[in-house]
């Protein structure tokens, strides 16, 4: 199955592709808007700074075109920072607008020691089918220093400091705080369970 | 809360994986491919592959090296040794790494920290502090542990931190290869100087010693590699002795 990489300049997108190749997915780079048309399921990856994320999707013009390939029903995953995104804003950068498709505000984790590095487990609120067959108390690899507080579309949550959303779903849209692509065989799971789902 | 992470490592030369001691009487241990998927199977948190002879050889077949381990890993790769710049970084991220760590560079230009971290994020730079007993606490020493910088290894993680560095890996060189165990008296300092996560490594032997590096050290996590290359213990029956002594690790 063909997956698109939303590429906006990242250097590490070989994880996420070497792990959907694994998992069985065609893997493609997209660099611009008119690719992400036909997409059906497109995977947002993340490291870095939310300003950087931000304002290389909208020069790239891919704010409207990730928004409207979900509006026709593609399935989005999220990753990381492609998360964050998905937020109206971060505390990372505070005159940055994010996608803003769900409501709060990315914010600095409360703990002395960050980044939020290493493994930790989730735990479930509510089962989605993309995290069938995984356990709550799963242990995922987290490297981050801002993540969004819960809110209404949280599905599994994850505690440094203080409880934060780890995973979220909101109709063909899905996101996760950690890096399933370097999470062992529970996070080839997730990404099989993404592909698996109902474009 | 984090588990404690075990990480073994890849010493290598042209290829190869090399282990004696880690500045000193290296000899061949095996292929690095071959290793990275072992543990990854039994149960690695992460790996570190490291081109000891970045400074002699050229830079592609360290690149090589790293493709191939990349290949069989579903757990995150470190990979480094005479990262200099910005690109060089770029060379082993786009290999298939996904942290870089730098040492002799950054302490002859610490510049290089915030290049690099602006570029990556601080989640992708590691910067590694070989130490040694000094006079008055422990100095930084660079090139693979052969020449000393006067610096004090506490001051220069310090500023590693404040000029982007998002984790520590940090070595005593009178202890490295040496089976003495951790040097807990600097890595406990180092914890408590810095806010974020460090790496022990140099001078695991025992279970015992993982158990004091994490109990007395306070480290994130303990690089060890003879110890796992010469099957002296695996890393599940690691995990099972830390978790049994009540420390958190991910099985």
């Amino acid at each position: 199955m063909k997956v698109a990489v939303v590429d906006y300049g990242a250097s590490n997108l070989f994880s996420v592709e070497r792990a959907l190749v694994r998992v069985g997915a065609r893997p493609e780079r997209v660099r611009q808007a008119q690719a992400l048309a036909q997409a059906e399921k497109i995977v947002l990856p993340g490291v870095g700074h939310f300003g950087a994320l931000m304002e290389a999707l909208a020069r790239a013009g891919l704010v409207q075109a990730l928004a409207d390939a979900v509006a026709r029903g593609a399935a989005l995953l999220g990753i990381c920072l492609g998360l964050q995104a998905l937020y109206a804003g971060s505390e990372e950068a505070p005159a940055v607008a994010g996608l803003g498709w769900l409501r709060g505000t990315v914010r600095a984790l409360p703990s002395r020691k960050r980044p939020h590095m290493g493994w930790n487990r989730i735990e479930i609120l509510r089962p989605v089918p993309l995290l069938d067959g995984i356990p709550s108390g799963s242990w995922f690899y987290f490297a981050h220093s801002y993540a969004p507080p819960p809110e209404e579309h949280t599905v599994a949550v994850c505690d440094y400091g203080a409880r934060f959303a780890a995973v979220v779903q909101k109709g063909s849209v899905a996101a996760v705080q950690f890096h399933p692509e370097k999470s062992g065989a529970v996070g080839l799971h997730l990404l099989r369970n993404f592909l698996g789902e109902a474009g | 809360m984090l588990a404690r992470r075990i990480v073994p490592c890849l010493d290598t030369d042209a290829g190869w994986v090399v282990k004696g001691r880690r500045f000193r009487h290296l000899r061949p241990m095996g292929d690095p491919a071959e290793l990275a998927r072992r543990y990854d199977a039994e149960g690695a948190d992460e790996l570190v592959v490291l081109d000891i002879a970045a400074s002699r050889d050229g830079r592609a077949t360290f690149l090589d090296t790293i493709r191939r381990v990349a290949a069989q890993l579903s757990i995150p790769l470190t990979a480094g040794g005479g990262i200099g710049s910005v690109a060089q970084a770029r060379a082993v991220l786009q290999a298939g790494a996904d942290k870089i760590t730098v040492n002799t560079a950054a302490v002859e230009r610490p510049a290089l920290i915030t290049e690099l971290a602006e570029q990556f994020g601080s989640q992708a730079v590691v910067v590694a502090v070989d130490a040694a007993r000094g006079e008055r606490g422990w100095e930084v020493f660079i090139r693979g542990g052969r020449q000393r910088t006067g610096r004090d290894a506490l001051g220069w993680a310090r500023e590693a931190v404040q000029r982007g560095a998002g984790e520590l890996l940090v070595t005593s060189i009178d202890q490295d290869g040496t089976g003495q165990g951790f040097a807990l008296p600097l890595i406990r300092a180092l914890t408590e100087a810095v806010s974020v996560p460090v790496i022990a490594s140099g001078g695991a032997d025992s279970l015992e010693d993982f158990y004091r590096v994490f109990a007395v050290g306070q480290a994130d996590a303990a690089l060890a590699a003879s110890v796992f290359h010469e099957g002296r213990m695996t890393i599940g029956e690691l995990k099972g002795f830390l978790q049994a002594r009540g420390l958190l690790v991910r099985v």
